[in-house]
């Protein structure tokens, strides 16, 4: 149906792609696979018409195209959900889905009803119940991504090319995305999925193709491989899926939350936080599951202080009572937080490496008024060799980075600020298999160290791997508290099931 | 060969060049421009816009703006005169408080980082946008100025008060020292202190620098204390080379110090820019102005002209940042 033939692509004379060769047949779903920087994206902004200079030739049903715009492309029948979202928040969810498509009546009025009839529809079969008027700023990250794809299926389009398309939303949500596939499938729709997490591939692909430093390494059927197979083939080298190490277990308190509840705006009834309490001892790694909305990331956030006039609790830390009323406030009292979107919450994109790193403790490095270059560069050089940050130089500017280490920078500037409590949200979100080991590693040799660290992941594979203890929550509330030894990732999903419809 | 690298390397040094290219310009289509006494006269004319600049240039790198500096230089301009020449009085207690010189000019630079604080604050403290909580202060300044100076210009200062506008210290105009230092200052703070590195990173990512634990709010009232402050730092200086303080001074100078900033290269959605680069944003405005008086064009076509170069400079900005 659509093919790709010997694709080269140059960023000024680096080779991004060359001699890729793709084929897309109707009813199968392609995997594409490989580390960050392997070229997928790239690819498949190709394919989609974003760039438009490239070698080879694309061919749509045995003739040659030439997309001049992403436009061509979706009128094509081709259409790419992008990693990142691109949907207006101040606009409705039907506004977004009919942007520069919208019906029109006959006096050239827009035909809302039309719209949100259609919008519901689509929504519908997408298991999204929301109102198709709620803003997109009202929607949770995870039901953001699935208007993303109500909007790639109101084009109609033959080919579907997702990217990453469950980095930002949780286990559930992804098996309700599973069956839209399956449908997709069978309605004889071809579709390019690429995402890092292998065993979901390995669910809904049919082919799969490797790639690594812009060139296919492998390709062929999902079936009869196994994962190692394609790790190896990603990385060009063995990599062993991290042990869980033994740690002593350390009964020093660290951190103890008692009945924290975090209102919604003024409303006393509405809880989004319902009565959470729980301790955490040095050198603990508790993971926190549950599904979109479960209000994971508020807690982490209420516990930081983001929200002093809703939250109502008591925390303890090393027994002592603290009132955290700001970031400054948790950050002097020793907890931090690596939040959950490192661009929008985590980086300084236009600030060099070394800064990005320092900012938490400028404090500590200057001398009568003046931040010590000397002592800032001892600083920055001490992070980038513990946490193995890739760099050039110190100097360079932070967005040159790969993902894996841009989320190593963020972790770095918390790090130095000695915390005695590490709260992570999503670490490993976007960030290819060998940079997730690493930081896994990393984490656990904290927590080896004697922080307490507290992991927040809709992975279920990631929170087995890392925790000790499973706080289970489902609508602001803990609804299962697990030993990580002993708990099957069965009852951990049951407890994270909303229980009231 | 490839060019792309020359052209990005030459980008950075573009206000120099424009610069360079206008006063070779300038000094062939009139014989005064290129002479000593002219340069001064250059130097220092565009002084006080430096001064209100450099303020400009901190606020805007937080990703804010400051549409009140115009007033606040006029009323500090005026509280300093009004006070040099009248002092307080208390007719109840018989009380009359004179002022010298170095209390006027303290005075003055307290109100005007006195209404900056009050800008800041307002802005941190009831989230009101930055371009509205400044355009009312515009207004409230303004007026302040007209009931202080009852609409009437204070003049006759004296000689020692106008030794600051028109004096010469090592062969240069005071003025002109007053902008030197200022600038200086302003650089070491930039490049050097925490302050500065907080202001680069509120401008840059206002959510990261809250995780960070950087108090947002109060780099924002320091922020835009030192606009004001530095406002009416030009006040005295505008007031001083007058020998008056005019009810009306200083008006549409943020448009001038705007300018400044944005020919300089500083983005006006924050966190990135260089104290330099506004600068020389300033000396290619006052050049302009300079050349255009010289060569007699018409002050409603030098309006013209300027408002063309602001665009052209954004928009050589804009053309540079996509080819990175």
């Amino acid at each position: 149906m659509l093919t790709a033939e010997n694709i080269g692509k140059n960023f000024s004379g680096i080779a991004a792609l060359s001699d890729v060769s793709i084929a897309l047949h109707p009813g199968k779903v392609t995997a594409i696979i490989g580390e960050n920087g392997a070229g997928k994206s790239t690819l498949m902004k190709i394919l989609s018409g974003v760039y438009t200079t490239y070698e080879g030739r694309i061919l749509w049903k045995n003739e040659e195209v030439r997309f001049a715009n992403p436009r061509e492309a979706q009128s094509c029948g081709i259409a790419i959900i992008h990693q990142e979202l691109n949907l207006i928040p101040d606009l409705t969810i039907t506004q977004n889905i009919f942007l520069g498509r919208e019906i029109t009546n006959s006096w050239n009025f827009l035909d809302q009803k039309a719209m949100e009839l259609r919008t519901k529809e689509i929504l519908d079969k997408l298991k999204l119940f929301v109102a198709p008027n709620t803003l997109i700023r009202d929607l949770k990250l995870g039901q953001q991504q699935i208007v993303e794809i109500a909007k790639a299926l109101l084009y109609d389009s033959e080919v579907i090319i997702m990217d990453e398309p469950t980095s930002a939303i949780s286990d559930a949500e992804v098996e309700v995305l599973f069956t839209i596939i399956e449908d997709l499938r069978n309605e004889q729709k071809s579709i390019v999925y690429i995402s890092h997490k292998l065993d979901e591939l390995f669910k809904i692909a049919d082919q799969y193709i490797v790639l690594r430093d812009g060139k296919v390494t492998e390709r062929g059927d999902m079936q009869g491989v196994s994962q190692d197979d394609i790790i190896t083939k990603m990385v060009g080298r063995e990599i062993k899926v991290m042990e869980k190490g033994t740690r002593t277990n350390n009964s020093d308190e660290l951190l103890s939350v008692e009945n924290l509840s975090l209102r919604k705006n003024h409303n006393k009834n509405n809880l989004l936080l319902d009565d959470i309490s729980f301790k955490l001892n040095s050198g603990e790694i508790l993971g926190v599951f549950g599904l979109m909305g479960a209000g994971r990331t508020e807690l982490l956030e209420s516990i930081l202080g983001l929200h002093p006039t809703n939250c109502e609790s008591k925390i303890a830390i090393k027994n002592k009572i603290v009132k955290l009323k700001s970031p400054i406030s948790a950050i002097k009292a020793g907890i931090v937080l690596v939040p959950e979107d490192r661009k929008k919450d985590g980086l300084f994109l236009g600030l060099d490496v070394a800064t990005n790193i320092s900012m938490s403790i400028l404090k500590d490095i200057q001398e009568f008024g003046l931040i010590s270059e000397e002592k800032e560069l001892k600083l920055v050089d001490e992070y980038t060799k513990t946490l193995q940050i890739k760099t050039a130089s110190p100097k360079l500017q932070v967005k040159n980075l790969s993902g894996g280490n841009q989320q190593k920078v963020v972790l770095a500037r918390y790090l130095a600020t000695k915390p005695i409590v590490l709260m992570l949200d999503e670490p490993t979100r976007g960030i290819d298999v060998n940079a997730k080991n690493e930081i896994y590693k990393l984490i656990v040799t904290l927590a080896k160290a004697g922080l307490g660290v507290i992991v927040v992941s809709s992975e279920l594979p990631e929170i087995l791997t890392l925790s000790d203890r499973i706080m289970v929550m489902a609508e602001g509330k803990i609804t299962g508290m697990f030993n990580a030894a002993d708990v099957s990732e069965d009852a951990i999903l049951k407890a994270a099931i909303p229980k009231t419809i | 060969m490839q060019i792309a690298p020359y052209l990005s390397r030459i980008s950075k040094f573009q206000s120099t060049i424009a610069l360079f290219l206008l006063c070779i310009l300038l000094s062939f289509l009139s014989d005064k421009f290129l002479t000593v006494d002219n340069g001064w006269n250059v130097l220092r004319q565009i002084s006080v816009n430096i001064c209100i600049s450099v303020g400009m240039t901190l606020v805007v790198l937080t990703a804010g703006i400051d549409l009140s500096v115009g007033s606040v230089l006029a009323f500090s301009g005026a509280i300093a005169a009004g006070l040099l020449k009248s002092g307080i009085t208390f007719p109840e207690q018989d009380l009359f408080i004179g002022f010298t010189i170095l209390g006027t000019l303290i005075a003055g630079i307290l109100t005007g980082s006195a209404l900056g604080f009050f800008n800041g604050w307002v802005i941190t403290k009831f989230k009101v946008p930055p371009f509205v909580a400044t355009l009312a202060m515009l207004t409230i300044a303004r007026g302040f100025t007209m009931l202080w100076t009852k609409g009437y210009p204070i003049s006759g200062l004296g000689n020692n008060f106008a030794i600051i506008g028109t004096g010469w210290f090592l062969g240069v105009p005071i003025l002109v020292w007053i902008a030197a230092i200022i600038i200086f200052l302003a650089i070491i703070i930039c490049n050097k202190t925490p302050l500065g590195r907080y202001i680069y990173a509120i401008g840059g990512n206002e959510n990261a620098a809250k995780l960070s634990g950087i108090n947002i709010n109060k780099v924002k009232i320091i922020v835009y204390s030192i606009a004001g402050g530095l406002a009416a730092i030009g006040g005295i200086m505008v007031t001083s080379r007058l020998d008056s303080a005019q009810p009306n001074a200083g008006m549409s100078y943020e448009l001038d110090a705007i300018a400044a900033v944005v020919i300089g290269g500083t983005s006006l959605s924050g966190g990135r820019g260089t104290i330099i680069g506004t600068v020389l944003g300033a000396i290619i405005i006052g050049v302009l102005n300079n050349g255009l008086v010289l060569l007699d064009v018409s002050p409603f076509w030098q309006q013209v002209v300027k408002g063309m170069v602001i665009l052209l400079a954004v928009i050589i900005d804009k053309a540079n940042s996509k080819t990175e």
